[in-house]
């Protein structure tokens, strides 16, 4: 098998050769590091590439198969990717700011832990918007990542270097985060898969955080099965992360097999009224209401369901979220790491200008709207204000749920726009999370499924479940997934044109 | 914008004439540093006098990325402080986040317990040195993290004024603090001073018997910040209040509000208004003076910790730590009055002595509790005094002090052997019954032995013998003192003296 073909592999598939030693955890690696190698100076998904950790992991997982042992998870030797918004004490971790610039992490962050011990390559960090704020990459200190569909495009984003890693061939499997839809708008903009889970059902310790009620670590790849065997590596409850959940991972791989059989009879699905309609591109409408249809084929019942007060949510979002950033980023301060301005002639003329000089444009944004909101004299009217559109919108959930099993909703209502339509235009920017916002609001499970093409360019079907509700929602996305991919001939990933340097 | 006060300093008022014409309203704050053996929210060691930055981790160091998990343990000292204060436990209740920028802050946040403390008005009972009563109202204790310690290298007195460069230690920051608020102390007059001594004394004495903290003001595990307005008297009417910082001793409190008292008084007399600032305590002049004051009032845009959930203590556990107080200072004091059947001021005199654990002590290994009180704040008072040293660090332990008091009382020491030994002790030449044996100091209580030294005495002294054999027993004393001298001082002199004269009349 050449090279190129190992690029081609799902996870499950590429774990289950190296376990079989037909293909070496080394050879996997290597062909994606030459895959990097060839691609990824036009794709630019990666900040840094660690070619020798890598391949060293791969030599201990190749190393305990020759001896015989049991591979120690069902994706030990499978390379990814890994967001540049994890600690990890082997590469710098920069979260695509300046200020950050080759920090090398003193510790490891959960995740980086899991994915260690579960045997995982990690091939290299991926770029990403400034600490996660933003949804194109466009606002990486380091340059823009380009969509692998049309390299004129943005993958979306803060995500988009996770993604379009997938989209490139450059890793079978990667990890986001998602704060209002950063795993799952990258992987509607690049035919991709991406998940973000149960608030809580994956650490954050070691995460960097955006904002801590909303961030939430989940699982990127090019099929449902394989998302799920990584959510199965990094989920579980971690007492250094007092948000997270003291619950088992609920049993997602068993939910992806039992949903690629195709059958969703008896389930209902909820078609939220509020999401689709008004300011969605009509492709990207078209596609949906295909998937509908595809569902309805599948057995499952449609139910439309409204959810009042979700049109509030993107301004309670941009509220929270701001707030929690101009808290949380206020540590970047040059006395114990990363960037130090030259200039000063005090700690806080120091401080004043490594924040001015180490922030890019939306970071200083987010933290004055947050320094503002939280103003006293404005706190109720903004900050509290949005906490109470936040508790109205998980209840809406709650009344959703009540209904349906599952909720359905295109994941953006956009196909991917060209580098530098929306880079000046923050409102614009911020439409592309209308449809995702409302679950990190609420911490319900949200996942985006590959659903089709407008325009030549990927569109995602948004899969929401209640919260620990994971499970029905892999089973639907996977049973969408299989039902896409047999009335289309193949994967949609499969029809991504090849990356011309 | 920060300003240094360009106010000059106003004439003091007299504090006499102060009362006469101003009510003082008090309010206190303390921090207690709990003595827990991780910090708030890691693992890392609070171990005081550490090298610097050896008692730190991703997460007190606020390293991106790192998260805060609460201390078990810091939340059970605080709700016994709470419980103990008489406060009413929160059933639930949120961390906040304080922002604001310090070098000496990792997180540039400091994760307190703003407005949803743990524990809530309670109350505190003092008795003043005249039995006076006086409740304090308890507002709130809630939980927060304490901040690391900067040093500024090059300025004058260590201020960061004129310093040329500071060095930042992040031991402190993340060690679990209590902040204890009272209500406002009105009505306290001319008492004022001693009212807020006597507070943070006895607030000082129930942590420590609750064993949750060192409670060391010299070595900061115990800061009180003194509030302090006056108001015309009578008038009803509330001013200004300055807080005063830095106050680090049980004097200097006392000392702090006396002289603001008089401060602010002077600043009225003047015509002048109080500015509502926050002041610091000098010890070396007994004065406070202004600090930096801010043109513009902090904000700190407090709102709830996201990283952390609420605090929910069930009402089992709450209830299974009422059970674990310990008695309380002031009913230990009832009870051991009671036992020991002393006075008011008796038992007043030992703790200001600092002597009441240490004649319980003494008392629980055997000894009578008058004995006990004796020794210690008369003879081991003196010699603490001597050697300028506390009570409780001088070289002696109450079981060897009650040990002496049982020799003595056996007949094998007289009072001055006894002192003898206790001093021995204190020179670290052993335990009482090593420096008897090592100095040779036991009471000639052989009989035999005792005769004969008296028969000898009589021998050298027929006259006297002829005087008390004439009935004058006075005479007897001479021939004691021969026999005292001979025998070193170690007999018992009353024995002597029955001997001498049953063996001058044979
Ligand atoms: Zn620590």
């Amino acid at each position: 098998m050449s090279a190129s073909d190992l690029t081609r592999l799902t996870a499950a598939e590429l774990a289950s050769r190296i376990h079989a030693r037909e293909v070496s955890a080394v050879e996997a690696a290597q062909a994606h590091l030459d895959r990097i190698g060839a691609v990824d100076s036009r794709v630019h998904a990666f900040l840094h590439v660690g070619t020798e950790s890598a391949l060293a992991s791969a030599q201990r997982v190749d190393a305990a198969l020759a001896d015989g042992a049991e591979p120690v998870s069902p994706l030990a030797g499978v390379p990814l990717a890994l967001k540049d918004v994890f600690t990890t004490t082997d590469m710098p971790t920069t979260c695509g700011s300046r200020i950050l610039e080759d920090w090398q992490p003193p510790y490891d962050a959960t995740v980086t832990e899991r994915l260690r011990a579960a045997g995982i390559t990690i091939l290299g960090k991926t770029n990403m918007d400034e600490f996660a704020m933003g949804s194109s990459t466009e606002h990486s200190a380091y340059g823009v990542t380009r969509n692998p569909w049309d390299t004129a495009r943005v993958p979306g984003g803060s995500g988009g270097g996770s993604a379009a890693a997938l989209a490139a061939h450059e890793a079978p499997l990667a990890i986001g985060t998602d704060t209002g839809g950063s795993i799952r708008q990258p992987a509607a903009f690049t035919g991709t898969v991406g998940v973000k889970p149960t608030y809580g059902g994956v650490s954050r310790y070691g995460l960097v955080a955006c904002a801590s009620s909303l961030d939430q670590a989940g699982p990127c790849a090019r099929t449902v099965l394989d998302a799920a065997l990584l959510h199965e590596v990094i989920g579980g409850h971690d007492p250094r992360d007092s948000t997270s959940i003291d619950q088992p991972v609920p049993d997602v791989v068993a939910a992806a097999r039992q949903g690629a059989n195709g059958d969703l009879s008896g389930l209902k699905v909820g078609v939220v009224r509020e999401l689709g309609g008004e300011g969605y591109q009509p492709g990207v409408r078209a596609a949906h209401d295909a998937s509908l249809r595809r569902l309805e084929k599948l057995g499952a019942e449609l139910v439309e369901v409204s959810c009042p007060h979700f049109e509030y949510g993107m301004a309670a979002y941009y509220l929270i979220l701001p707030s929690e950033v101009s808290s949380n980023l206020a540590r970047f301060d040059a006395m114990r790491y990363g960037l130090r301005a030259a200039e000063g002639r005090s700690a806080e003329e120091v401080m004043a200008n490594t924040r001015e000089q180490g922030f890019g444009p939306e970071v200083k944004r987010r933290i004055m709207l947050g320094t503002y909101a939280l103003s006293s004299g404005y706190y109720d009217a903004y900050y509290g204000q949005a906490q109470k559109v936040r508790t109205l919108i998980s209840r809406d959930f709650a009344a959703a749920f009540s209904q349906v099993d599952v909720l359905v909703s295109p994941t953006t209502p956009t196909v991917p726009f060209p580098i530098g339509e929306k880079v000046d235009d923050p409102l614009a920017m911020y439409l592309n999370d209308l449809a995702t916002i409302p679950t990190n609001l609420a911490g319900v499970a949200g996942m985006s499924v590959p659903s089709g093409l407008a325009e030549g360019l990927p569109v995602g079907l948004q899969v929401m479940a209640p919260a620990l509700g994971e499970a029905v929602m892999y089973r639907v996305g996977a049973a969408f997934e299989a039902a896409r991919d047999a009335d289309e001939g193949g994967p949609l990933i499969a029809r991504v044109p090849e990356v011309t340097a | 914008m920060t300003t240094a006060s360009t106010h000059s300093e106003p004439e003091l008022v007299e504090f006499d004439d102060v009362v006469a014409r101003f009510d003082p309203v008090l309010g206190i704050e303390v921090h207690v540093e709990l003595s827990t053996n991780t910090k708030m929210f890691c693992g890392c060691p609070t171990e005081f006098g550490a090298e610097p930055n050896t008692q730190v981790c991703p997460v007190c160091l606020g390293m991106p990325g790192a998260l805060p998990v609460v201390n078990r343990a810091a939340v059970e000292s605080a709700m016994r402080i709470g419980l103990a204060l008489n406060c009413e436990i929160a059933p639930w209740g949120r961390f906040a986040r304080k922002n604001y920028f310090y070098p000496d802050m990792p997180k540039n946040f400091q994760t307190s317990q703003y407005d949803e403390p743990i524990a809530h008005d309670g109350f505190l009972d003092l008795t003043l040195d005249d039995g006076e009563v006086v409740r304090i109202g308890i507002e709130r204790a809630h939980m927060e993290e304490d901040t690391g310690k900067s040093l500024h290298v090059g300025g004058a007195d260590g201020r960061i004024h004129g310093a040329d460069h500071s060095l930042l230690d992040y031991n402190r920051a993340g060690v679990p603090l209590i902040e204890i608020v009272t209500k406002m102390i009105p009505d306290t007059g001319a008492r004022a001073p001693e009212v807020a001594r006597a507070y943070v004394t006895a607030l000082r004495d129930l942590i420590k018997s609750l064993g949750v903290s060192d409670v060391r003001m010299d070595q900061g595990s115990m800061r009180a910040d003194v509030n302090l307005s006056l108001s015309p008297s009578g008038s009803g009417q509330l001013g200004t209040r300055t807080e005063t910082k830095n106050v680090n001793s049980l004097r200097s409190v006392e000392r702090a509000v006396r002289h603001e008292m008089s401060r602010q008084a002077g600043v009225l007399d003047a015509g002048g208004e109080i500015v509502q600032e926050t002041r610091h305590f000098d010890e070396a002049t007994g004065h406070t003076r202004a600090g930096r004051r801010k043109e513009t009032s902090e904000d700190y845009r407090y709102f709830p910790e996201p990283d952390l959930v609420p605090i929910a203590p069930s009402a089992e556990w709450v209830e299974e730590l009422r059970g674990t107080l310990p008695e309380l200072p002031w009913e230990r004091r009832k009870r051991i009055q009671t036992e020991w059947g002393i006075s008011d001021e008796e038992i007043r005199d030992l703790v200001n002595a600092g002597a009441l654990d240490l004649v319980e002590a003494t008392v629980a290994a055997g000894a009578s509790s008058q004995e006990a009180r004796s020794w210690w704040v008369a003879y081991l008072a003196q010699q603490a005094n001597t050697r300028s040293v506390e009570l409780a660090d001088l070289a002696i332990t109450p079981e060897q002090v009650a040990r002496v008091i049982a020799l003595v009382a056996d007949g094998e020491l007289t009072n001055k052997l006894a002192r003898q030994v206790v001093d021995g002790v204190l020179d670290g030449e052993g335990s009482p019954d090593e420096v008897v044996a090592a100095r040779g100091l036991k009471v000639v209580s052989d009989e035999g032995e005792l005769i004969a030294a008296v028969d000898a005495a009589l021998a050298e002294q027929p006259d006297v013998v002829e005087k008390i054999r004439g009935g004058k027993v006075a005479a007897a004393g001479a021939i004691v003192g021969a026999v005292m001298k001979a025998t070193r001082g170690q007999a018992d002199a009353k024995r002597v003296k029955e001997l001498v004269v049953e063996r001058s009349s044979l």
